[in-house]
């Protein structure tokens, strides 16, 4: 039942707010809907914990072997939980900004958030391409309707983009369908496709993913739509839309494929190295804070991946932990932009300085969320990063663990160079006539990175918990994904 | 059966009468699908009414129901003989009929011609528009040429099996052999077919037809009548030619290619809404011919579906269209803001033919992949397919685009309560069978 809560709050709270016309009721009753979810989110991990609260399953479109099945496991619980949290962070932080048509906005913002747990919890394959697909509508519609000023031509390349990959990814489904006659995910990790089909399937299903994540060479979309969408937007998409990449590689391709993962399993690591190095070197060179976060995006993203293709276990809890850590620290970062854009009226780091001395607390929650986001001891990212490079290192199915740890280690020094140079550009320095006359945050802005600021330090400084909650669902997905012992059967 | 429709009216309440016939029409269809006749006539000679056909004709029935309310008025506007044009659709709905339960190859040839011919009339209906003349006389000279061949073709499977009962054919002889003149037959009604079916490279007739008509009756010979053609396809070729498929399989994947690359690349480069559709429309009978390429059980299913998911949306976003002066991109441009329903209505009948999940028109394409992947032949054509469907969102979104996020004067006429409610009533179904297929799928086996 908490699953399909999950999924119907946001769904039915977003339905009913394209009717509420008046913008404060629209945005209190968004907040109050993405509070709900959240509340439900808590009670799902704190109290109904048992497996037949978690699972949900009913006929749907029988005769096509696919059923309306969703649960949460640990991994989808904790996105779950990232994207419940997330919402009404989001709707705090940007109270202040005011859209035009607000219901349509916090309607798809909410439709959006269902579109996202459909897919985190679906469990079967027909059913995770239509949340898959939903959860890309609304922010079309997002994004063109209310982004800057090339919003509609980069909106629509990301559409077009994404699309592609999932129609080819729809393919593959099928595909594997026609093998085993039922969208079941069970049916699919038992599907047992022969070696050659594995690995064109490999590469229909990595492209979906890899666009959506997105790693290089398929990353062009993602600095344009970042730029240009609004921010309380571009943080979904960068704090959680991404993850569905991820989740769709730990969950869809490494157990349902996987010697085709094993085989051609060095190819995407390859392609995630040279992105991070790329995206790193690039993002140093950025002189729009939007952009530059993006760029970090893609780094950190493609460590992950680079992660998921080791197949060790440390390297699936760091992922799965930096799944959460990430979509927080990002989280943070977008915010602390949009209050900087909002105030200053500039996203450009050499319009600004000196920040610091006149709103010294935005700086200091600016540079606890940057020194996760490097990756510092202490801090959530530093958990996961630290156990996903050691995964890589470790790894026994690539030939070039060492080569990927050691290029993926330089990425995180990298991280260090650019994010830090961003905070000395902008808080630190002297002031100038357009940051003289700046202000502190107010007060619910500084509630909304305290909550992120609480989180990074919970989970850097205490692991322990999440890494336990992970610990069975890293060894499932590598006991399916397997491949090794497969063979030697 | 259901030769009712010859109807001539010639008082004001023409259209009233022509709904109430059509909804009866479609009343007493669905009866005899779930196995209630009222009359009884013994056409088993040369028709066969099964499930299927039944199913289909009862979809163009309620199809051409919602294109009577939803665009009854816009005929007024195109000349004096508003009746005629109502009782011209009636005819055509009766060699739809024919079409789609055809036994006999005669029936088959006959129900074309029932089709086409009050299309070269209705074509040609806007008597001052010299659009309107050329598309009338394109269609009657390539129509005419095209019967012709499927006449000839006819005639050559006559020769050889010495019957016209699809039943009693038998294609291959002792020897595992076809005799030439039988493929010969075969294949040239399988390019009069794809002529009347405009599939490439026999589509050259499409876009000025299309464009020259008038947008009201373009709407009805883009949905119903190109369904219907599709469904004869596709009984001709699994019943018919079925144990002959080796042969023409590949014939007809080179077909799907060519119709979707040319349908798909061409329409993304045109100016006129009305003109990206009448070459959209080539480009999703590229995926009907999966159908006809497949015939398995997952093609019939997914032919119906994908009849009704292109016809209800296509007569959704023709009745739009036909609203508007001005039928370039630019004359969409802040439609949202004037009309917003029209807007939102228009928007999800594109989505539906752009094949977004939760829509009808995703369930379509999602059969039709299907159905090609069970051949377990030919996978790259179906990854060819997917990567022209994206092509395909990127001219559907430029509408949605040019509604939502451009401002713009008001450019349409606006539309009466009842057009309204059927718009949203058509969109209603398209996203309800969209997530509850079997709704429409179960009629075709209890």
């Amino acid at each position: 039942m908490i699953a399909l809560l999950l999924i119907l709050v946001p769904l039915l709270s977003g339905l009913a707010t394209f009717f509420i016309k008046e913008e404060g009721a629209a945005k209190a009753w968004s907040l109050f809907a993405a509070i709900a979810t959240f509340a439900v989110a808590i009670l799902g991990v704190a109290v109904f914990n048992g497996s037949q609260h978690l699972a949900f399953q009913t006929e749907w479109m029988g005769n096509l072997g696919s059923s309306f099945s969703i649960k949460a496991d640990a991994m989808g619980m904790m996105l779950c939980m990232l994207t419940a949290i997330s919402f009404p962070i989001i709707f705090v932080a940007t109270w202040n900004t005011s859209y035009k048509k607000p219901n349509n906005f916090f309607g798809l913002m909410l439709l959006t958030q269902a579109g996202l747990m459909g897919v985190f919890l679906a469990m079967d394959a027909l059913l995770f391409y239509f949340f898959w697909e939903l959860a890309l509508i609304p922010v079309y519609f997002l994004c063109s309707q209310w982004g800057g000023e090339r919003r509609i031509a980069v909106t629509f390349k990301f559409f077009v983009y994404t699309f592609l990959g999932s129609l080819l990814m729809l393919v593959g489904l099928i595909y594997i369908w026609s093998k085993t006659g039922s969208f079941d995910i069970a049916s699919f990790y038992a599907a047992g496709l022969g070696f050659k089909d594995q690995q064109w399937l490999f590469w229909l299903l990595f492209v979906a993913f890899a666009i959506k994540m997105p790693i290089f060479p398929f990353h062009t979309w993602q600095p344009d739509t970042y730029e240009q969408s609004p921010t309380a937007v571009t943080m979904v998409l960068s704090a959680i839309m991404v993850k569905m990449g991820v989740l769709g590689l730990l969950r869809w391709l490494l157990p349902v494929l996987p010697v085709g993962s094993l085989v051609l399993g060095d190819n995407p690591s390859t392609l995630a190295v040279i992105g991070i190095v790329y995206a790193s070197i690039i993002a140093f060179r950025q002189n729009d804070m939007k952009r530059l976060i993006a760029y970090s995006s893609i780094a950190h993203i493609g460590l992950m991946c680079l992660a998921v293709f080791s197949e060790q276990k440390s390297a699936m809890q760091g992922v799965m932990i930096q799944m959460f850590s990430h979509g927080i620290n990002i989280l943070g970062m977008w915010i602390v932009v949009e209050i900087i854009e909002r105030k200053f009226g500039t996203r450009k780091m050499s319009d600004l300085g000196g920040v610091a001395q006149k709103a010294p607390a935005l700086a200091v929650f600016f540079f606890i969320i940057a020194f996760a986001n490097i990756g510092l001891p202490l801090t959530n990212a530093f958990i996961g990063e630290f156990l996903m490079l050691n995964g890589v290192l470790n790894s026994k199915i690539t030939a070039y663990g060492v080569a990927y740890a050691v290029s993926a280690g330089l990425a995180v020094i990298l991280s260090a160079v650019y994010t830090l140079r961003m905070g000395r550009k902008v808080f630190l320095g002297v002031t100038n006539e357009l940051t003289e006359k700046a202000t502190d945050i107010t007060f619910h802005e500084k509630a909304a990175l305290a909550i992120i600021v609480g989180a990074i330090l919970i989970v850097g400084v205490y692991p322990q918990p999440f890494l336990d909650m992970m610990s069975g669902i890293s060894d499932s997905i590598l006991k399916s994904a397997d491949a090794v012992h497969l063979l030697k059967k | 059966m259901m030769f009712t429709g010859i109807m001539v009216k010639r008082n004001a309440s023409v259209k009233s009468i022509a709904i109430a016939g059509m909804a009866l029409l479609f009343v007493v269809n669905w009866m005899e699908l779930k196995g209630t006749k009222l009359f009884n006539f013994d056409v088993s000679g040369f028709m066969s009414f099964g499930s299927f056909s039944l199913l289909f004709i009862a979809i163009a029935l309620f199809s051409t129901l919602l294109y009577f309310l939803v665009s009854g008025n816009e005929m007024q506007k195109v000349g004096r003989y508003y009746s005629d044009y109502f009782a011209l659709i009636f005819f055509i709905t009766c060699g739809v009929i024919l079409v789609s339960s055809f036994k006999s190859l005669l029936i088959l040839f006959l129900g074309i011609e029932i089709i086409t011919i009050p299309l070269y009339i209705l074509a040609g209906a806007d008597k001052k528009n010299l659009k309107s003349n050329e598309a009338s006389l394109k269609y009657l000279l390539m129509g005419s040429f095209s019967t012709g061949i499927m006449l000839m073709g006819i005639a050559l499977i006559y020769g050889s099996q010495g019957t016209f009962d699809t039943d009693k054919m038998k294609f291959v002889i002792e020897g595992g052999k076809t005799s030439n003149l039988q493929i010969a037959g075969m294949m040239l009604l399988l390019f009069s077919m794809a002529f009347k079916a405009s599939v490439a490279p026999f589509h050259f007739w499409t876009p000025d037809v299309y464009d020259g008509a008038p947008t009201v009756f373009t709407s009805y010979m883009a949905t119903v009548v190109k369904a219907a053609v599709f469904i004869g396809f596709i009984r001709l070729f699994e019943n018919v030619f079925g144990t002959l498929s080796a042969t023409w399989q590949l014939w007809i994947a080179v077909m799907i290619v060519a119709t979707l690359f040319i349908g798909n690349i061409t329409a993304t480069f045109q100016q006129s809404v009305k003109r990206m559709l009448a070459y959209s429309s080539i480009a999703q009978a590229g995926f009907m011919l999966f159908a006809v390429y497949a015939t398995n059980e997952a093609a019939i299913e997914g032919l119906l579906l994908y009849a009704a998911a292109y016809s209800l949306a296509t007569i959704g976003v023709f009745a739009v269209v036909a609203k508007m002066n001005d039928y370039s991109f630019e004359g969409f441009n802040g439609l949202a803001k004037h009309q917003p329903l029209m807007a939102l209505t228009t928007t999800i009948c594109l989505l539906s033919l752009a094949g977004i999940p939760l829509t009808l028109g995703f369930l379509g394409k999602f059969y039709m992949l299907k159905a090609a992947v069970m051949t377990g032949k030919y996978l790259w054509l179906v990854i060819f397919a997917v990567m022209m469907a994206a092509v395909s969102a990127y001219y559907y979104f430029r509408v949605i685009q040019a509604m939502y996020f451009k401002e713009g004067p008001d450019n349409s006429t606006g539309a009466t309560q009842l057009e309204k409610y059927t718009l949203v009533a058509i969109c209603v179904i398209i996203v309800i069978l969209g997530i509850f297929p079997n709704l429409l799928l179960n009629h075709l086996y209890f």
